[in-house]
Order: structure tokens, then C-alpha cells, then sequence
């Protein structure tokens, strides 16, 4: 029964899946055509400008993507290994002959075409794990299997940080939350959550403050646990962790971060304002994207956008080209999209039977879910800004061509969720 | 299903938690707060402005004497300026690049995207020389607008002067005014400022994150363009205003000419006077500071800011009050024996005439005769005691002017002294007499006018009982308005019958043998006047001159003083003959040419003052202060000098 249905390629894919899809791509291409507008050269097909370019890249991207579909399920997992490989190959190839593009060494050049490794090493990852948890199923109760699956996340992650590319490095941090899906202790989640509490505490408040508060949040849990001698230990010792990290964030920060890099999370923690310097980005995009109000200037009618006050609108800050010609209700739209699409593939994920396939589809999730909340977070002034693409939106061929592999492959992995992989 | 498939929920939660907190964030930014759209539209929106041309001002005649001259200011935009040679552009602007330097850094510090002045008022000249060139210079532009410009070079008090708007002013305004508009600062330029700004014009363009231009805003619905200001019809007569100013050369003083029928003042000399070209262009600061330190200041307006004793051009008050008040007639006699005794002290004349009346008395400037009037007028059985007598006079001397500002339409008018009854008993005690102010008698004392109040008198006499308030501009705009305040009669509540005696005297004084002023008798023209020898606490004699002419329908009246110049009859009336002959002649007559002549080349300037040691503290009328170097100040008299004063009059 698995033979027939796989002969027949488009059986069993989740079209709603490849709607929104195509949706969010249409969006992007609009507010791309919207960015570059020039009332002068307006011909809708020009393919020398960067529109007419990212036409080119969807048409390719869907055909990459139902390619994808015409390969057999079985593929992905049988070459996770080899792909995660070379993409590690690739992101060691970058550090040595890779072409510099704002500071970051990110690009391969081959011709005209440049290749970002980075973009392609999500779904390597993403297999490698899928791949190791459908394996060996480990529960990640015990620290050896902790470690591998950490391995396999942190080797790409930290070719990544060479690079230096601290947005695509973050990225890698989503992987947290297949493995919390397949057993990974809740703690850690908590954990991670309080380490970037406590990171920004460390910018907002003064140590006198800090440690009273840590002692006094921990002499608060030792009182509830107070009949559980072994949690009393466990406690003390989290709370002097805290208070060790804290002083070691200090010299991280101070050291180890670029000052450029510094700059940013100040600016996005208010403690630095340069409208005119490094929080410039930000500003504009803000301002573009207050200013569209409820429903928006109307397409091609943003003058923010129109005159080139958000820099690096078309790739990164596409999402204030959304707010100001779309406004509330435009932005609305495409984070109900993006939600729509979020919950739907972990509910695909849920009905697969393959371990392989539930976890892959959780790392799909997982990226593109990272990439929204941190893309869309740092153009509204919430997050620092870090240079990552919006899914399916932002202006690039890298950038759109692993997020339609990423998620084709999961829906070839489903279409054929009946089968065994 | 495993147990751990509820960790779904957890995942998908927090995915739609951290969603909504997008959502929540954007609907802050989008719909709650309008901080984001404002900011958006001062992003792209800037305003341009274009500067509108002040209304020109015209004599009485219609001969222009203000218009205005092209400038040109260049402008810089410091983030489009790119490497240049700089060298070229200072010598084409003739500065030196130190001053480059200092003039681009002061741009830099303003705006790095928006053009601010980099060198003011280019002239026609420099500007076409800087045009051929100005694509050699990115980043530098040139603005347009317009600067005064006085043909004939006259009566600059008068205008006053045209200056960029202060800091001050910018606040003052509340926000009509930006930064390098023009505002009148004083004069003419000043009182009727509102009316020659004009209107800015401005522009809305919209700009991108290059700050290249990208069109106007909205199709330019909301755009405006410059209006010029209202043309502005002056009352001055250029011809005897320039005539009066060459007379005045190398003297302190100042000469107002009115026009008795419509109160409109036809000459307003102050001297020293400047040059009003010199209070325009770059030199501005340079020339003020200049025109500010030189002897004499030439920056007071003497003829409503001069304060001088009416002296013995006063006596015709005193006639006329006495002829109301009924206690003279015009053929009552006194006795003239060379002067006259208030009291134990003696008031001298210049000469005895024995048996004197009111004709000859006024054309011979009796002070006897005056000393007699006042103390019948003080001593009138009506009133129970001289106090009630003296508020009475006061009352009636104020009709006239004296004491009191005129609402002339120029700023930093002064009013005046005239002592109330109170203000006597304040100096000097409870009993005081009409002995003891005898000096107000014959215009002296504590009594002060400006030159503008003594013409104003004359027009009053001329006019046989009322005046129209003086003003320096006949009419506004196209439509030639006039200001109802400047037709409204003001009478003074003297029977006109009471003047033909007193005009009578005044003839004589200018056209009768033994007139004071009957070197100054205008062939053809019956001219009545009365002089006036002032006398001057700070050094030599003010010479006076008050009248109007012809006798019969009077078409000016003029009040002249010369500073420091001796006898009424000296300078003063010489100087009112030659005005009103050529006013009303449109020449002056065969021999009197080489008089004029004479006269412009005289100079009767007062000796630098030395410098002294003030202790009196300051006065917070900064504008007396002024004042009181060239005018007699009779706040610091003491009672034996007041009556002293009286002595030298003639």
C-alpha cells in the first residue's frame, strides 16, 4: 500500500500547508515591488531589479519545492548524515573563502551566484536530529544523549558564530523545543528563559539589586520546598549559579561582544538612544510601521517606504514596508498567517507515525518560528537588531529556497506519513 | 500516542503567546499611539519657504522713497557638499577660509540635511559672479529675497531700519515668525510692520532619506505664495525733507513740518542723522555699531524723543489762555521797565519798551509782558487759592500737547514734561506761589516739549483752535486707507476769535522791523512765527523757531531747533523760512539762495562733552536717559536755578 501511494507524487500533501505558502509569498513579493517602487521605472517585470529577481527565486523555489515532493520520503532520512556534512563542509568553506557582506563572512560566491551555507545548515541540522532522535530514541533523561543532540546543534552553531553571524547562530537555539517535544526536561526551557531574564536584569538593574533579589527568589523556594532536603541542595546551588552567571555576563558582555553588537542590545533596552547612529534602523522602521495606523497609506502609497527612509527594507525590515502600506490589519494578517502555519504543521507533526518525520516537522516549526518572532520583534523595537530574513517575505534567493526546501521536505515527509521510514 | 504528546499544547502556546505579544506591541504603535505618524510626516515633509518684498514706501507725492533691491543668500547643505575648491568660492564671495571654515562649521552644528545661510546678501554683482560657478560647489545654493533700499538717502530716523528677526522676536511672535525673516526694529519700518511684512510663501515638498526633493505635497493644496507687503503712502515731502536735512548738516536738532489741515507731518529731520543705506546689507551690525558710538546720537529721534524748554516760544500760549480766561484784552498795556519782579527776584528782558501790549509784546518776546499774563492768570479772584489757579492753566496747557504724548505713528514717542499743582508741592513745600514757578511764564522751568509738540501748537494756531493728530503716513495699500484717528478734529477750547490778536503778534515777529525773527521775512509769503532762545543748563543757548504759513488758509506749520546755537532768531527761524518758502514756493526767492547755502555750510555742533560721574541711580526709562545729554533735564533744578533760567530768555 506504501508503494502505490508513494508512486503517486502529489497524493496526500496538505495543500492548505502550500496555500499559505504561496500566500506568504505573494506578500512578500508585492511589499518587495512596494520597497523598490520608483515611480520612473515601473514595469512589473523587470528582472535587473531586485522584484523582478525575487519572481525568479519563487517560480525556482516552487519548483525546488514540488521536486522535493517527487523525491521519495525515505531520501531525507537515509542522506541526513551526508547533508549535515556538507553543510558543515560548507560552513567551514565559507570562513576561508567566503566574500564579506556587512561585516559578516556569510557568503559563498560561485559566479553571480551567492550561496549563504548558513541558511542551508537549519535543515541539515533539522535532519541530523530528526534523524538521531528517530534512531536511537533517547529520552534525553541522561546527559550523554543531551550532549549528542547539544553536539549536533552546537557544531553548526558555532561555525556560524565565526562567521560572525549572531542572528543565524540564534536560530539554532529553536532546536530546543523538538527535543523538549521528544523528553528534553521542561527545566531547561525555564532555565533558558531565566538566563536571558537575568541577562537583561543585568543591563536594568545594579548588582545591589540583582543578588538580594536572586537569594531572595531563592530562600522563597527553599521555603516551599522545605520538607524536600534534596531539592534544598539543588536550590542553593541554582542560586549560586545565578549569581555566578550574572557577574559572568558582565564579562562576556564587556569582552567578548563586538561593540556594534553592544550598541544594539542597549539601544533595544532603552539605555542608549541614537536615532541617528546604530538605533537609526530601528527608528525609521518604527516610524514606518506606527505610521501606517489601522488600515495603512495604501499600496505603494507609503511615503517612508516610497522615499528610502527604512534601510535594508526589502530583505530585512520588509515587515515595516507591511506595516506602513497595510497597517494594523495587514500586519494582523500575516502574523495570523505565519500562526496559522506554525500551528498547522506541529499538528501535521503530530499525526505523523514516523518519529523522524514528528521531529523534523517540530524543527520546521521551531526555525521559522524563531525567524518571525525575532525578524518582526526586532522592526517594532523589541528585540535587538539582528540580521535575520523574514520566511517567505524577505528579499533573497538563499534566504526563500531553504525555507521552501525546509518545508516541502516535511510535507513530502507527510504526504507520506502512512508509510515507514 | 505517547505521554509526552501534550507538550504539544505547551509548544503551540507559547508560539501563539509570543505572537500575540507582536500583535499587541503593533497595535500600540499602529492604533493607540499617533507619535509614529507625526514623526513620519516631519521625516518627509519639509516646508520651503520664500520671502515676500516689504511694501514700498512713497512721499506724498508719489516719489518712491523706499523700494527694494534683490540679495542673494547663500545657502548650504553640509551632507551634500563634496570636495571642492574652496578657495575659489571664498574669493568669489570675497571671505577668507578661515572664516569658510568658521561659517561651515556653524552650518554643520545647525543641520547636516537641511540648508542653513551660509553667507547673507550676496549683492547683484557677487551673485552673478557665483552663478557661473555654483555647479562647481555642490552642496551650496542660492536664495532669493529682497533688502531696502533708500534712493535719496534721506531721512532715516524716519524709516527706522529692517533687521533678521531675533530670538526674541521668533518667541514674541508666537510662531509667525522662523529664523531669518525680516522684522522692522524702528521707525516707520517698525510702527507699520504688520502692514509692510507682507507674507511669507511657503512650500510643503516631500523629501526622501536622501533629502532629494520628491515633488510637492498633495499637489501643492496646501502651498502659499509669497505676498508682498502693502505699499505705504508717507506724509513727508522728499523735497523739503532732503532741504531740511542738508540745513540741519553739522547741527544738532531737528526740524517737523505739519500740515495743519490734515495733521500730516511733512518734514521730520533729527540731526545727526545717517545714511539708512548703511542699516542694510552684511555691513548692518558693523555700520549700527558704528553709527551708535559716533557724537551726538544719531540713533535718537529728536523730534519726538528731543525734549527741549519751549522758551520764549511758549508767550503765545500764555496770550491765548489769557485772552480766554478773559483776563487780558488785546489792547490791555503793561508796563515794560527791562524786565520784571516776581517776588524779590527779577525776570529781565532783553530791551525796555515801556507801555507794551500783546501785539508788540509776542513780536518783541516780552518777558515782562508774559511775567504779567501769568500772574493775572494765577492770581483770577474765582479760584479760592493759586494752587486751584495753576490746575486750571495746567489743564489747558495740556490741550495743547505739552505734557502729553500726540500718538504719533512711530515708536518710543516721549511725552513731555508739564509739572501738576502735587508734583510743585512735592519740591517745594505747601507754599508755593506763582512767583515761584514765574518762569513757566516764558517757557521755562519745568516745562519740556518735543519739537513735535512745538509744531503741533502751531498747527493748533494755524488751524485757530484745533489740531488733527500728527502722523508720518497719509495712507495704506492700493485702497489708500486712512486711519479714522487721522481725520478726527481735536479742539482745545480756545474761542477761534482769541487768535487773530495773537497771530497778529506773530506776524509782526517775523514781518515787522522790530520783530525777533524779521531776518528771516519771506518775500510774498506772510510767514507768522516766534522765537525762541532756550536756555540750556549743559552748555550754550538752543535756538527755537515755531510758525506756520501763509497767515490766511495756512499750509504748514514748523517747529525748528538748533542745538547750541544762540538766539531763536540766529538759526532756527532762518532755517523754518527757507523750508516754508520752498514748501510753499516750490523755490527759494533770488537772494536767499546764497543764504541757504550759508547756512547748510555752518556748524554749530556742541563741544564734546566731557565724560562725568553719574550717581544718580538709573532710571528705568532707558529712553530719557538718552535723551538727557542735549536736552535740558529740569528734574535735577533746584528751586534758585529754576528761577534763574528765566533770565536769559528772550
Amino acid at each position: 500500500m506504501s508503494n502505490t501511494q508513494s508512486n503517486r507524487f502529489f497524493f496526500n500533501v496538505d495543500w492548505i500547508t502550500v496555500l499559505i505558502y504561496m500566500a506568504l509569498c505573494t506578500i512578500g513579493f508585492v511589499n518587495i515591488y512596494a520597497s523598490i517602487y520608483n515611480p520612473e521605472k515601473s514595469d512589473l517585470f523587470n528582472f535587473g531589479s531586485n522584484y523582478g529577481k525575487q519572481l525568479i527565486y519563487i517560480i525556482l523555489g516552487l519548483i525546488l519545492g514540488l521536486s522535493i515532493l517527487l523525491l521519495d520520503a525515505k531520501f531525507f532520512s537515509v542522506f541526513s548524515p551526508i547533508v549535515y556534512g556538507l553543510t558543515l563542509l560548507l560552513l567551514l568553506a565559507v570562513l576561508v573563502i567566503g566574500r564579506k557582506v556587512a561585516g559578516n563572512q556569510a557568503w559563498i560566491a560561485i559566479g553571480s551566484f551567492r550561496l549563504q551555507p548558513s541558511e542551508l545548515a537549519k535543515f541539515g541540522t533539522a535532519l541530523l536530529l530528526s534523524r538521531y532522535v528517530a534512531t536511537f530514541n533517547p529520552k534525553f533523561k541522561d546527559f550523554k544523549s543531551i550532549m549528542f543532540a547539544g553536539l549536533i546543534v552546537g557544531l553548526p552553531l558555532l561555525f556560524i558564530m565565526l562567521q560572525p553571524d549572531t542572528g543565524s547562530a540564534l536560530v539554532f537555539l529553536s532546536f530546543m523545543f523538538p527535543l523538549y517535544r521528544e523528553g528534553l526536561s521542561g527545566y531547561f526551557l525555564v532555565i533558558f528563559l531565566g538566563l536571558i531574564v537575568l541577562f537583561i536584569a543585568h543591563f536594568l538593574l545594579p548588582l545591589y539589586i540583582t543578588i538580594p533579589a536572586i537569594i531572595l527568589v531563592g530562600c522563597f523556594f527553599i521555603y516551599q520546598n522545605k520538607r524536600k532536603q534534596k531539592m534544598m541542595f539543588s536550590i542553593t546551588i541554582a542560586t549560586i549559579l545565578a549569581i555566578c552567571y550574572l557577574f559572568m555576563v558582565k564579562l562576556i558582555y564587556n569582552k567578548v561582544l563586538e561593540p556594534h553588537q553592544r550598541t544594539r542590545i542597549e539601544i533595544m533596552l532603552g539605555l542608549k538612544t541614537d536615532p541617528k547612529g546604530a538605533g537609526y534602523n530601528v527608528n525609521q522602521s518604527m516610524i514606518a510601521i506606527g505610521s501606517g495606523q489601522a488600515l495603512g497609506r495604501g499600496f505603494l502609497l507609503g511615503t517612508q517606504t516610497k522615499y528610502g527612509y527604512v534601510p535594508a527594507q526589502s530583505t530585512d525590515f520588509i515587515f515595516s514596508t507591511i506595516g506602513e502600506e497595510w497597517g494594523f490589519a495587514g500586519c494582523t494578517v500575516v502574523i495570523g498567517l505565519y500562526v496559522f502555519l506554525l500551528l498547522r504543521v506541529i499538528n501535521l507533526a503530530e499525526r505523523q507515525r514516523s518519529t523522524f518525520s514528528r521531529v523534523y516537522g517540530y524543527c520546521v516549526a521551531s526555525i521559522i518560528f524563531f525567524h518571525v518572532f525575532i525578524n518582526i520583534g526586532m522592526t517594532i523595537g523589541i528585540i535587538p537588531v539582528i540580521g535575520i530574513p523574514l520566511p517567505f517575505i524577505s528579499y533573497g534567493g538563499s534566504s526563500l529556497w531553504s525555507f521552501t526546501v525546509l518545508l516541502f521536505i516535511f510535507l513530502k515527509l507527510d504526504s507520506n506519513r502512512m508509510g515507514f521510514i | 500516542m505517547d505521554n509526552l504528546f501534550n507538550r504539544k499544547y505547551t509548544v503551540q502556546g507559547l508560539f501563539l503567546i509570543v505572537c500575540l505579544i507582536l500583535v499587541g506591541k503593533l497595535f500600540y504603535m499602529q492604533i493607540v499611539s499617533d507619535k509614529y505618524f507625526l514623526l513620519s510626516n516631519s521625516n518627509v515633509l519639509r516646508k520651503i519657504y520664500t520671502f515676500p518684498a516689504r511694501g514700498v514706501i512713497f512721499d506724498r507725492k508719489g516719489r518712491v522713497l523706499v523700494q527694494n533691491e534683490p540679495v542673494y543668500d547663500l545657502m548650504v547643505i553640509p551632507n551634500q557638499v563634496k570636495e571642492f575648491d574652496t578657495l575659489d568660492l571664498c574669493n568669489t564671495i570675497g571671505i577668507d577660509t578661515a572664516g569658510f571654515r568658521k561659517r561651515f562649521h556653524k552650518a554643520v552644528v545647525q543641520s547636516r540635511y537641511q540648508p542653513s545661510t551660509f553667507e547673507k546678501q550676496l549683492s547683484v554683482q557677487t551673485y552673478a559672479a557665483l552663478q557661473e560657478k555654483l555647479s562647481n560647489f555642490p552642496g551650496f545654493l542660492v536664495q532669493g529675497r529682497t533688502v531696502r533700499h533708500y534712493p535719496d538717502s534721506v531721512a532715516g530716523q524716519f524709516f527706522g531700519y529692517v533687521k533678521e528677526v531675533s530670538p526674541k522676536d521668533i518667541e514674541d511672535s508666537e510662531g509667525y515668525y522662523r529664523p531669518g525673516d525680516y522684522i522692522g526694529k524702528s521707525g516707520v519700518e517698525k510702527q507699520y510692520n504688520d502692514i509692510l511684512r507682507g507674507e511669507r510663501g511657503v512650500k510643503n515638498m516631500l523629501y526622501d532619506a536622501r533629502n532629494v526633493p520628491q515633488g510637492s505635497y498633495q499637489e501643492g493644496k496646501f502651498d502659499t505664495l509669497a505676498r508682498s507687503g502693502e505699499k505705504v503712502v508717507s506724509s513727508l515731502d522728499m523735497e523739503i525733507q532732503k532741504l531740511g536735512e542738508q540745513l540741519m548738516q553739522n547741527k544738532v536738532g531737528s526740524i517737523v513740518a505739519i500740515e495743519p489741515a490734515t495733521g500730516e507731518v511733512l518734514a521730520f529731520v533729527s540731526s545727526p542723522g545717517y545714511d539708512p543705506n548703511r542699516m542694510v546689507g552684511r555691513q548692518q551690525g558693523n555700520n549700527y555699531m558704528d553709527i551708535f558710538g559716533q557724537a551726538n546720537r544719531p540713533f535718537l529721534v529728536r523730534p519726538i524723543s528731543g525734549y527741549y524748554s519751549p522758551g520764549s516760544s511758549f508767550k503765545p500760549l500764555d496770550a491765548l489762555i489769557g485772552l480766554q480766561e478773559g483776563v487780558i484784552t488785546p489792547d490791555m498795556t503793561f508796563n515794560c521797565p527791562g524786565g520784571y519782579w516776581a517776588g524779590n527776584h527779577f525776570v529781565r528782558c532783553e530791551h525796555v519798551d515801556g507801555t507794551i501790549s500783546l501785539r508788540r509784546g509776542l513780536a518783541r518776546s516780552c518777558n515782562t509782558y508774559a511775567c504779567y499774563v501769568f500772574q493775572k492768570l494765577m492770581t483770577q479772584t474765582r479760584f479760592k487759592n493759586q494752587k486751584l489757579a495753576y490746575d486750571e492753566w495746567e489743564s489747558k496747557v495740556r490741550k495743547f500737547g505739552i505734557g502729553q504724548k500726540l500718538d504719533i505713528d512711530m515708536p518710543y514717542e516721549r511725552k513731555g514734561i508739564l509739572f501738576t499743582s502735587d508734583e510743585y508741592t512735592k519740591r517745594f513745600g505747601k507754599y508755593w506761589r506763582y512767583t515761584t514757578v514765574i518762569s513757566l511764564a516764558i517757557g521755562q522751568g519745568e516745562m519740556s516739549a518735543t519739537p513735535l509738540q512745538m509744531a503741533n501748537i502751531m498747527a493748533i494756531i494755524a488751524n485757530k483752535g484745533y489740531y488733527i493728530k500728527p502722523h508720518l503716513i497719509k495712507s495704506i495699500g492700493d485702497k489708500k486707507i486712512i486711519k479714522k484717528d487721522y481725520v478726527q478734529k481735536n479742539y482745545v477750547d480756545i474761542d477761534a476769535a482769541h487768535f487773530e490778536p495773537v497771530i497778529d503778534g506773530m506776524q509782526d515777529a517775523v514781518n515787522s522791523p522790530w520783530g525777533t525773527a524779521n531776518a528771516s521775512r519771506i518775500p510774498n509769503v506772510l510767514m507768522c512765527g516766534k522765537t525762541g532762545t532756550v536756555q540750556n543748563p549743559h552748555g550754550k543757548n538752543h535756538s527755537v523757531f515755531i510758525g506756520f504759513a501763509p497767515r490766511d488758509n495756512p499750509k504748514i506749520a514748523i517747529a525748528v531747533v538748533v542745538e547750541n546755537a544762540g538766539y531763536g532768531g540766529a538759526y532756527a527761524a532762518p532755517i523754518a523760512s527757507y523750508l516754508t518758502e520752498k514748501y510753499l514756493t516750490g523755490n527759494i526767492s533770488g537772494g536767499r539762495m546764497a543764504q541757504v547755502e550759508w547756512m547748510k555750510k555752518q556748524s554749530v555742533l556742541p563741544e564734546v562733552p566731557k565724560p562725568k560721574i553719574k550717581l544718580a541711580p538709573k532710571t528705568t526709562d532707558s529712553v530719557a536717559k538718552e535723551a538727557a545729554p542735549t536736552a535740558a533735564d529740569p528734574k535735577k533744578n533746584t528751586a534758585a536755578n529754576h528761577l534763574k533760567s528765566g533770565e536769559t530768555t528772550k
